[in-house]
């Protein structure tokens, strides 16, 4: 299944470079893309005040680098993101499972959470820097906010998509609870939960700094803005770019977590 | 094991809140280290008979009895398979097989221990880091039996564990089952919906009628043990197969 058929006669050697070129393609594109803004800010198609040339972002990063302000704010951003996923994933596998068991509990809980949901986060962000503060606090609410979503749906499906024939198989054991959420439950949920923190990672950038936008101080989200005010942009895309580091960091810290304990799905897909 | 059924009835919810009658009510007695084949139409209620006496499913009315008391929950003298393997696909087939031994809270080196030494016996023992994705399933319903066997229950309760096979793996299984059963003769209660196969393994044969089912026939089949492959070619054999089918058919098409 999902295989394609070996076609007779076909060329190996081109065969080779075809996957080798599907391979590298996405590396292409982001190459590409480069030269496309090397050429543009060489010949000054557009001022240099709105697109600076990369020599000139690469000196703002090292500058940035050097005089530590980009590692300080970077590792604000990313403490607030952290604690922000700690709480919002735990809270939203709690409520979760919780809705998982008790059908009864989504009747009552949908309305207000589809509700927090569609509201834009960046129009109650304001609210959570009233109730929270200025400090950290509140971006890690707000952070804890946004990734709640993602988590709390994959896992009610993950518990919910949880085999009846093996629970009755579990029950004839004689599992207990505990068991059968041990045994059963978690690991079957666990592919859908981890991909539930995969969306959740990429969306928890999002909340710190719209955190950060809303109530100024300190991290990538502060640096963008103090650094659009005095124009300087190449440094607001070095700090643009952190945070799209930082948060393909953390996706991949998940995709690895997910590669490490799902060996049975590599080798049921083979 | 001696097991009692008495006057013991299922019924269903329908959507629109009325009653469905699934099973019975039936009554009948199982001794000790019996091999009861249960057989009937599709639907007859057959499973919920099995998952009653498993402690799966309350009775709505009347009894199942073991030595005397009420089975109203899993209990340890029992254990249940089911058509389909119900193997975890994230464990491997030692850590499957191993599983009830590891809910009864035996420790790691000692379960595994067990589990090697029966693998050579269901024929699996180059498979015992294998997940149930790369089984065949013949090979997977051996994971089911090794999962059963381990339990060292003093009832088996089969529902219908080869059916999804075909003829031959289904024909070389059951007849394994059979070899596994004599090194530790227990009560076997099975149920299947081909007659050959419940003539050539049970010592009774027992005739559900169509939904509610109830028993229509108990056949005493007085083959010889141990049952062989070539059995099914003996008069006797085509004579009590006949009459089983005649039974059946007598319920109408």
């Amino acid at each position: 299944m999902g295989k394609t058929a070996i076609r007779d006669h076909e060329p190996e050697l081109w065969a080779h470079i075809g996957a080798w070129l599907r391979r590298l393609s996405p590396i292409l594109a982001v190459g590409c893309l480069l030269l496309l803004w090397q050429f543009i800010s060489e010949r000054e198609l557009i001022s240099h005040i709105l697109v600076p040339p990369p020599s000139a972002v690469y000196l703002a990063f090292v500058e940035a680098l050097g005089d530590g302000r980009l590692p300080k704010h970077a590792l604000v951003t990313l403490e607030e993101m952290l604690y922000g996923l700690l709480m919002g994933v735990g809270i939203g596998l709690a409520v979760g499972y919780a809705i998982a068991k008790l059908p009864l509990l989504e009747y009552i809980l949908a309305p207000i959470i589809v509700g927090f949901q569609s509201t834009p986060i960046v129009a109650y962000a304001p609210l959570l820097v009233i109730w929270f503060g200025s400090g950290p606090t509140s971006k890690v609410v707000t952070t804890a906010v946004i990734v709640f979503f993602p988590s709390l749906v994959n896992t009610i499906v993950g518990i919910r998509g949880v085999s009846p024939n093996l629970r009755d198989m579990m029950r004839s054991l004689k599992a207990g609870r505990w068991q059968m959420f041990r045994h059963l439950e978690a690991p079957s949920a666990l592919p859908v939960i981890l991909a539930g923190l995969k969306t959740s990672t990429t969306l928890a950038v999002i909340g710190a700094v719209v955190g950060e936008f809303v109530s100024q101080g300190s991290g990538l989200g502060y640096l963008v803005t103090s650094a659009r005010n005095l124009y300087d942009t190449p440094l607001v895309i070095v700090a643009v770019l952190t945070m799209t580091s930082i948060s393909l960091s953390l996706y991949g810290l998940v995709s690895l977590v997910e590669w490490r304990f799902l060996v049975w799905q590599r080798r049921s897909n083979l | 094991m001696r097991l009692r059924l008495r006057e013991l009835a299922v019924d269903f919810r329908g959507p629109d809140g009325s009653r469905l009658p699934a099973l019975g009510p039936i009554s009948f007695e199982v001794v000790t280290e019996e091999f009861v084949c249960v057989v009937g139409p599709s639907g007859c209620g057959k499973s919920t008979l099995i998952r009653a006496l498993a402690g799966l499913q309350p009775p709505s009315s009347g009894q199942a009895l073991c030595e005397g008391e009420v089975i109203d929950r899993p209990m340890q003298p029992f254990a249940i398979m089911f058509q389909d393997a119900n193997l975890m696909p994230w464990r491997t087939v030692l850590d499957n097989i191993a599983l009830p031994l590891e809910i009864a809270g035996i420790s790691r080196a000692e379960r595994y221990e067990t589990v090697l030494n029966l693998l050579p016996q269901l024929h699996l023992e180059r498979f015992a880091l294998a997940y149930p994705a790369e089984l065949s399933g013949g090979m997977s319903q051996r994971v089911a039996l090794g999962r059963v066997i381990v339990q060292n229950p003093r009832v088996w309760l089969l529902d219908e564990p080869f059916g999804a096979l075909d003829a031959l793996t289904r024909e070389k299984l059951s007849l394994e089952l059979l070899r596994l059963r004599q090194r530790n003769v227990q009560t076997v209660i099975m149920v299947t919906h081909d007659i050959s196969e419940a003539v050539l393994l049970a010592d009774r044969v027992i005739v559900m009628s169509r939904r509610p089912g109830r028993l229509v026939a108990d056949v005493r089949v007085d083959l010889p043990r141990p049952r062989l492959p070539d059995m099914i070619f003996d008069d006797k054999f085509l004579q009590l197969a006949k009459r089983v089918r005649a039974d059946i058919e007598s319920l109408g098409a």
